[in-house]
């Protein structure tokens, strides 16, 4: 998959402004983002439920603004947001829909899969939201899509359904789908993905592995201890090194923490000066504009 | 995997795999689907499925007390209540079946992201709507046998004899279903979300039954009013129906004073190009940048 340049406006409101990106297949790839940055337009355009305004895009070969019936059948898509009054059961729902598809998978394994075998015959209507979330999965995957779009897709799961899902699609994953993640649980894209692109303000502000994200600065480890005069951090390559000196002049130091910045750490530090650059850059345009 | 992923690929190239014939065969398919899930609708079986059985039960019995219809100076003659009001519930029965049903029922799906869900999925439009279409064939050829049924053995009604009077009940009815199903297509596009779909589309249905003789008998409207009537096909399919089922004697109460038989094909026929055209222009699986 290859997207370049792509933009998108909405009258005035540009929600994507020049995204670029490759996945390659077999990837495991996760958009991260803020509310309204922009994630669920761009994979809508990759989806080709929408028309972008300017850029080039290529999915398994193909531009999504004109989809065929036969590239359909090689992508699975869960939405974000799915409200069907679901009147049929689990098992009819996948089995009309593997129907669809030309190499289904089998239907009680995807059930097996998605841990709804004691839903099976109940209607969707009857079950709790996060069931009906992992039917939605279980449709995304029924057709076996050789690329899967995830839209926000453990949102409302408890802990353990969660890691159950994570372990769905690692093994989806190992058998070579290609899966394109949008999620706003930074834990989520650290687990599953093997690369992420942080977007916010319809820009992408970073895009590499999960552990090189951000900037060389806001990975470095940070120490923080308590002495008589208060709390300390202090960044440094050599936390251990920092340690022993502390140790050395001080004895045992008090809440004494290394902390290694996690993806969230990190994210949070870069849309947060990516907002603070924006405002900047406002001011300043308004500025501008007042003296001309 | 590769091996799978190549044989897919040469499917998907040389276009056998997603030719017409497969579009029938899904089309098929959704028809079962959909009519499972018409049935487990509760509200549209009631509304759109037993309504007009009920009406005709309960206009049957509420005004057999008015004896006849069409009776002679002497009182001897004519038919019974049942039999006057048959025609205009399968006429009823076809608008609600048609337009009420499928007008509902695809603005809903249109609101609750199913239709968005189905266009991510390899199913063809065609398909879909080849479900839409046989669901509403099935579930209205259901309700107009069990309105004959209802109005034969529980209410005597004397049906024709004769196979004439049936093959115009059998073009109306079919001329009629499929413009129904056409315009309920047509108008899923008004309603602005699912929540309002039954708001926007059953009133304005509900208006056209009374003004086009399903309820109260058109000769009783204003001649205005029924000028109004006839712009809709509502009015055409009940006359049609009333030329099947009514003695020749009622002609002298239509319009003109006859069943007008070229004018119902007419008006039918116009409305299902319309509606035709209508559906081709302003149907999207989702809107698009909404």
């Amino acid at each position: 998959m290859s997207v370049r340049g792509l933009r998108k406006q909405y009258g005035t409101f540009t929600a994507v402004d020049g995204i670029g990106f490759e996945i390659a297949r077999g990837e495991t790839f996760a958009l991260l983002g803020p509310n309204g940055a922009g994630k669920s337009t761009t994979v809508e355009i990759l989806e080709g439920y929408r028309d972008r305004d300017a850029g080039e895009v290529s999915v398994l070969g193909v531009d999504p603004q004109h989809a065929t019936l036969a590239w359909k059948a090689r992508i699975g898509i869960v939405l974000q947001q799915t409200g069907e009054s679901g009147t049929v059961t689990v098992r009819e729902q996948l089995s009309h829909f593997a129907s669809l598809y030309p190499h289904p998978r089998d239907i009680d394994e995807v059930i097996a899969a998605v841990g709804l075998e004691a839903k099976a015959k109940t209607r969707i209507k009857a079950l709790s939201g996060g069931q009906r979330r992992r039917v939605d999965v279980a449709l995304g995957v029924i057709g076996r899509p050789e690329l899967l779009f995830l839209d926000e897709p453990t949102t409302g799961f408890d802990p353990e359904a969660r890691h159950q899902f994570w372990e769905l699609i690692r093994s989806l994953s190992r058998e070579g789908t290609t899966i394109v993640l949008t999620t706003h649980y930074l834990d989520e894209a650290a687990q599953l993905s093997d690369r992420a692109a942080v977007i916010a303000g319809g820009r992408m502000l970073d895009i590499g592995p999960v552990d090189t994200i951000g900037s060389e600065q806001a990975r470095v480890p940070l120490v923080r201890w308590r002495d008589d005069s208060g709390l300390h951090e202090e960044r440094t390559h050599e936390p251990a090194r920092l340690v022993a000196q502390l140790v050395a002049a001080q004895g045992e130091p008090v809440e004494l923490e290394v902390i290694r910045p996690s993806l969230e750490d990190v994210y949070l530090e870069l849309v947060g000066s990516a907002e603070a650059e924006e405002a900047t850059a406002g001011a300043a345009g308004a500025a501008a504009e007042v003296t001309a | 995997m590769s091996a799978q992923t190549d044989a897919r690929a040469a499917a998907g190239r040389s276009g056998t795999a997603f030719g017409p014939l497969r579009a029938l065969r899904l089309g098929a398919a959704r028809i079962v689907y959909e009519t499972r899930l018409y049935f487990r609708a509760g509200d549209t079986v009631f509304f759109t499925f037993l309504f007009p059985v009920v009406l005709l039960g309960i206009f049957s019995v509420a005004f057999d007390g008015l004896g006849n219809v069409g009776t002679n100076a002497d009182g001897s003659g004519g038919i019974s209540q049942a039999a006057y009001y048959l025609p205009g519930m399968i006429a009823a029965g076809i608008l609600l079946s048609g337009v009420q049903n499928l007008g509902v029922d695809i603005a809903v799906e249109r609101g609750d992201g199913t239709l968005k869900r189905l266009a991510g999925t390899p199913l063809p439009v065609l398909s879909y709507f080849i479900g839409k279409m046989g669901q509403v064939l099935v579930t209205s050829a259901a309700q107009v046998v069990l309105l004959l049924l209802l109005a034969r053995f529980a209410f005597g009604v004397q049906l024709p004899a004769d196979p004439q009077h049936w093959i115009t009940f059998l073009w109306v009815y079919l001329l009629g279903i499929v413009t129904a199903a056409v315009l309920g297509i047509a108008i899923s596009r008004l309603p602005r979300s699912g929540k309002s779909a039954s708001a926007v589309i059953i009133p304005p249905l509900l208006i056209l039954q009374f003004i086009s003789g399903v309820y109260l008998s058109f000769a009783l409207m204003p001649e205005w009013l029924q000028n109004i009537a006839s712009v809709f096909p509502l009015k055409w399919i009940a006359q049609g129906m009333r030329a099947a089922l009514l003695p020749e004697s009622f002609a002298s109460a239509e319009q003109g004073g006859d069943w007008n038989l070229v004018g119902v094909a007419t008006a039918l026929g116009i409305w299902l190009v319309a509606g035709l055209i209508l559906c081709r222009v302003t149907f999207r699986w989702i809107r698009k940048d909404s």
